[in-house]
């Protein structure tokens, strides 16, 4: 949920990292804690197995500045990619504001994204939150992996398995290389503040 | 869900948390939502360290209401976490609000249960009317 707190003049609002396991999602947090400013970015709180894979969810405050003359911070969070997390998926989307899906360029990849957007679609109505109605950007990550030998999708093929229902921003990535992770984030911040701020000028809070 | 508090209900809260927990030795107490996100705060602690252990107070709460579940209860009301030194109390507030103090050995856990009781009869009607006059924005 965005929280409005008028004694400090903040926004706050939650921006989860959603896709198939092993996609890159950790990766893009780490990133932008790696490079952002310590007066923007706060501790950053991984929860993960020995593995490196997520076991519960990362966590990294971000303050990224003002608008209407409140200060808006955003709380990106990553939910643990792999099929048998689902109940943990379901605790960390409590209270979305926003979504970034990552999905895999891969080739042996592309079920999995589908069945991980179908999953987020799932687990967003049992918020009962429509997938249509959410702050919502496509990640194509590891599109470093083109100038390999290892058999990746095109950007075209990942448009039309997830993007053509939904017909949302999508950003090609390497999140690795910290490309696209940027562009990603600022659309989906665009986004949900937009939502925020409508409502605050219609008078719905 | 959305949520905005007003300046006074913000002071308001605040005040409750410094006289019923604050004022008998807590290090620091904060009010969360189940999503994680920090209602109203005080206390010695910096809001860097504040703000995740409000993101895991609440990951917390969600873990251990699964395994609530598992013996056929539908939630815990309370979580308490005991160190060597520092220890933690986590009561649910009502369905979307959590009470979370951070407190030392030399505070006895019965001071902390008594004044985490009286703290939330006083916060939830700030926050359900803060809820109930949202005009339908949920």
């Amino acid at each position: 949920m965005a929280f409005i707190d008028m004694k400090r003049n903040e926004i706050q609002a939650k921006l989860v990292y959603y896709g198939p396991g092993r996609g890159g999602k950790t990766t893009n947090v780490l990133h932008i804690h790696k490079t952002m400013s310590r007066q923007i970015c706060g501790k950053i709180v991984t929860i993960d197995t020995k593995g490196d894979r997520t076991l519960f969810f990362d966590f990294l405050p971000l303050s990224i500045g003002k608008v209407m003359g409140l200060s808006v911070r955003i709380q990106l969070y990553t939910v643990p990619g792999q099929v048998l997390y689902n109940d943990t998926r379901k605790l960390v989307l409590r209270g979305v504001d926003g979504v970034v899906f990552v999905a895999d360029s891969l080739k042996v990849q592309q079920q999995q994204n589908i069945e991980s957007l179908q999953n987020l679609v799932e687990n967003l109505q049992d918020e009962k939150i429509g997938i249509h109605e959410i702050p919502l950007v496509l990640q194509y990550n590891k599109r470093d992996l083109a100038n390999s030998s290892i058999p990746i999708l095109s950007q075209e093929e990942m448009e039309h398995d997830l993007n053509r229902d939904l017909g949302v921003p999508s950003f090609p990535a390497s999140a690795l290389k910290g490309d696209g992770v940027y562009e990603t984030l600022r659309e989906v911040s665009k986004k949900m503040i937009r939502r925020v701020t409508h409502k605050l000028r219609d008078g719905h809070y | 869900m959305n949520l905005v508090l007003s300046r006074e209900s913000i002071y308001l809260l605040e005040s409750i948390l410094e006289k019923e927990l604050l004022c008998n030795g807590v290090d620091h107490a904060f009010i969360i939502d189940t999503a994680g996100t920090l209602i109203s705060e005080g206390g010695k602690l910096p809001m860097e360290d504040i703000l995740p252990l409000a993101a895991l107070s609440a990951a917390n709460f969600g873990a251990t209401e699964k395994m609530a579940r598992m013996i056929g209860e539908k939630d815990f009301s309370l979580l308490f976490h005991k160190g060597t030194t520092h220890n933690i109390h986590l009561s649910r507030i009502n369905k979307d609000f959590i009470l979370v103090a951070l407190f030392g050995n030399d505070v006895a856990i019965g001071l902390i249960r008594h004044g985490s009781n009286k703290a939330a009869e006083q916060i939830i009607p700030i926050l359900t009317n803060e809820e109930d006059s949202l005009g339908g924005l949920h």
